[in-house]
């Protein structure tokens, strides 16, 4: 089966938003854009979902807080109480105004790093990951569209040139 | 270009109808003299033992103890108590008319901040605050009358202008207050309180003016000129506005110093300013007179009070931890009424009212854009922060026999009547469309 795609390459960002469109107007599938800069509405373009990361945050920012509620009340209550101040040291209620801090700062690790993970992870960007970019001028100026090749070969390449490509490559998708 | 309904003038016109004669009912039925305040004690006393015989021991206690007492000190409890009920009616037309001044004056400061910052988005939104800025005007004017009346000692809102508060000689000698006379003097108090509110007014005027003068003329140099006013106004309310909170609010309790307070005052009533913007954007948006305004706009306002309303619990969390921990008696004389005395409820309710809900509530991105979810939210982010001023005034001037009654009713309604009418008026005057602004064109094609 035809495993291949043609990587179209433009150096201007207003064009390969219009180009996006227009490609999925006339019904091919776009397989990924490289870019070297976060394009505004591309993603809505492309018709991408919307990201869920923002549920991810609201759990890890909870899982936090959870863990500073817990964490504060075995150092701080059970494990070994610590009169500071003259607080009362043996009810956790009442000397919850002084982990209010805590529970905040670890709400915002939490969620922080968790989502920066997650992102990693989604994203496929883990240590020793080889770089998956076909041309390496897309991490300097340049942006590349990777388009399925099903049907006929020039009659693609003659559509992408209209929408304004500079330069066209067939490639085998791994 | 907007018509002033006649319905909802009937029903504004109503409410300050309505509010003059429960002030006025207020007024005259707070208590002349001390014989009356008598009463009002004895009567509870005898409420409180018929609720319960434990409760009724510990007042036989306490009376037994005060026979040593000379008769005296009772006088001058007496006094003291009859003092904070006539405070109330006073009390509850300061939190009113403090409370609509400054959503006005907020609505001002984000508005020059869009000058300020050349902000695209809110042009569309411009014609709306200018019109809710419109009450300040009014609204000056009432508070100063109340200023005027505190300053010729027409009631006892504020403690430090007690006669022979600054006399070594007198009995009411008060040397920490006497420290701080060199700025807490009753003249300068005046002056400075007009010259707060001057220096709104006139912003408002010229702000308003050149906006105006923009549809018409298109010319950008009008445009540069009301950039420079909005950087100065900023500039001008943020010193402005430290000691307007310190000499309005903070001198309540003269004793008590937080240098937290005045941004405390400020996230405050910057919230329920952009609550009042989007609200009022709703409503114009509903009668179908903003046809730019679109979710987006929505959404952005909505994104303003999530944030400021974190904003808020952040200053009153702060401001309460660090005079919990160091629990310094002068620091802790505030928070007894408040924590543990009579106003535990408005003062940890509101908590619930002004962070918790909002942040719920409005942490989704689609309920931003959901006009009704705006609407619950703001009406509750309203509430909570007249709760807020409320329990900034009432402790120091009422005490514990606070309640909401007819005073605190018939203030609110009557200056909601007065809010509704000016800025409705102000915004039927021209149209909505701010035409001439440069950046019009972003605001209009601004989507989300």
């Amino acid at each position: 089966m035809s495993n291949k795609v043609i990587q179209a390459m433009y150096d201007d960002d207003d064009v390969l938003l219009k180009a996006v469109k227009e490609t999925r107007e006339a019904n091919h599938h776009i397989e990924e854009v490289f870019t070297p800069f976060p394009v505004h509405g591309l993603e809505k373009a492309m018709g991408m979902k919307g990201t869920r990361i923002a549920i991810a945050a609201f759990i890890y920012g909870l899982t936090g807080l959870g863990f500073a509620i817990w964490m504060m009340n075995y150092m701080m209550i059970e494990d070994w109480p610590q009169n500071i101040g003259g607080k009362p040291n043996f009810s956790y209620v009442e000397n919850m105004p002084a982990f209010v801090p805590i529970m905040f700062e670890l709400t915002v690790f939490f969620a922080a790093h968790l989502m920066v993970i997650t992102f990693y992870m989604r994203s496929k960007i883990w240590p020793f990951q080889k770089a998956s970019n076909p041309d390496p001028r897309t991490t300097d100026d340049k942006f590349v569209m990777e388009v399925e090749l099903s049907g006929n070969e020039s009659e693609l390449s003659d559509f992408l040139k209209k929408t304004g490509a500079i330069e066209l490559k067939v490639a085998d998708k791994a | 270009m907007y018509t002033f309904s006649g319905k909802l003038k009937t029903f504004s016109i109503a409410l300050m109808i309505l509010g003059a004669l429960g002030m006025g009912y207020g007024f005259l039925t707070a208590p002349k003299t001390t014989e009356d305040i008598k009463e009002i004690l004895h009567q509870e006393e005898s409420h409180d033992v018929a609720q319960g015989d434990e409760h009724a021991t510990t007042e036989v206690h306490a009376s037994a103890d005060s026979e040593s007492h000379s008769a005296e000190a009772e006088q001058n409890h007496l006094e003291h108590v009859l003092h904070q009920l006539q405070n109330r009616p006073w009390a509850a037309y300061f939190v009113a008319a403090f409370f609509f001044l400054m959503i006005g004056v907020l609505v001002l400061v984000f508005y020059a901040i869009q000058w300020a910052a050349q902000a695209g988005w809110s042009i569309v939104l411009f014609r709306v605050m200018e019109g809710i800025t419109a009450y300040i005007l009014p609204g000056s004017i009432l508070l100063f009358l109340f200023l005027l009346a505190s300053g010729f000692h027409l009631n006892h809102i504020y403690v430090w202008m007690a006669e022979g508060t600054f006399d070594p000689t007198s009995e009411n000698y008060d040397a920490i207050i006497d420290g701080k006379s060199w700025w807490l003097n009753t003249p300068s108090w005046l002056i400075r309180g007009f010259v707060y509110l001057f220096v709104y007014n006139i912003f408002r005027w010229l702000l308003r003016k050149n906006s105006i003068a923009l549809d018409n003329s298109g010319d950008v140099k009008i445009y540069k000129k009301n950039f420079n006013l909005a950087v100065i106004f900023i500039v001008l309310y943020a010193i402005l506005e430290l000691f307007m909170s310190f000499d309005w609010l903070m001198s309540l309790d003269p004793h008590w110093y937080s240098q937290l307070y005045s941004f405390y005052v400020f996230a405050s009533m910057m919230v329920s300013g952009i609550t009042v913007i989007a609200l009022v954007t709703i409503y114009l948006r509903k009668k179908g007179v903003l046809p730019f305004v679109n979710d987006k706009h929505i959404h952005d306002l909505g994104t303003y009070m999530f944030g400021f309303s974190i904003f808020w619990a952040y200053f009153w969390f702060d401001q309460f931890m660090l005079q919990w921990y160091a629990n310094i008696p002068e620091d802790t004389a505030y928070f007894f009424p408040r924590l543990i005395g009579s106003y535990q409820l408005p003062f940890i309710g509101m908590l619930i009212l002004n962070f918790v809900f909002p942040i719920f509530i409005l942490m989704d991105k689609d309920s931003k854009k959901t006009p009704w979810f705006v609407i619950v939210t703001g009406l509750v982010i309203l509430f909570g922060h007249y709760i807020d001023i409320f329990q900034l005034i009432y402790p120091a001037t009422v005490g514990d026999n606070w309640s909401i009654g007819v005073p605190e009713i018939a203030s609110l309604l009557f200056f909601l009547g007065v809010f509704i009418f000016t800025i409705f008026s102000s915004i039927s005057k021209v149209p909505l469309h701010a035409k001439g602004n440069p950046f019009m064109k972003e605001s209009e094609i601004y989507h989300g």
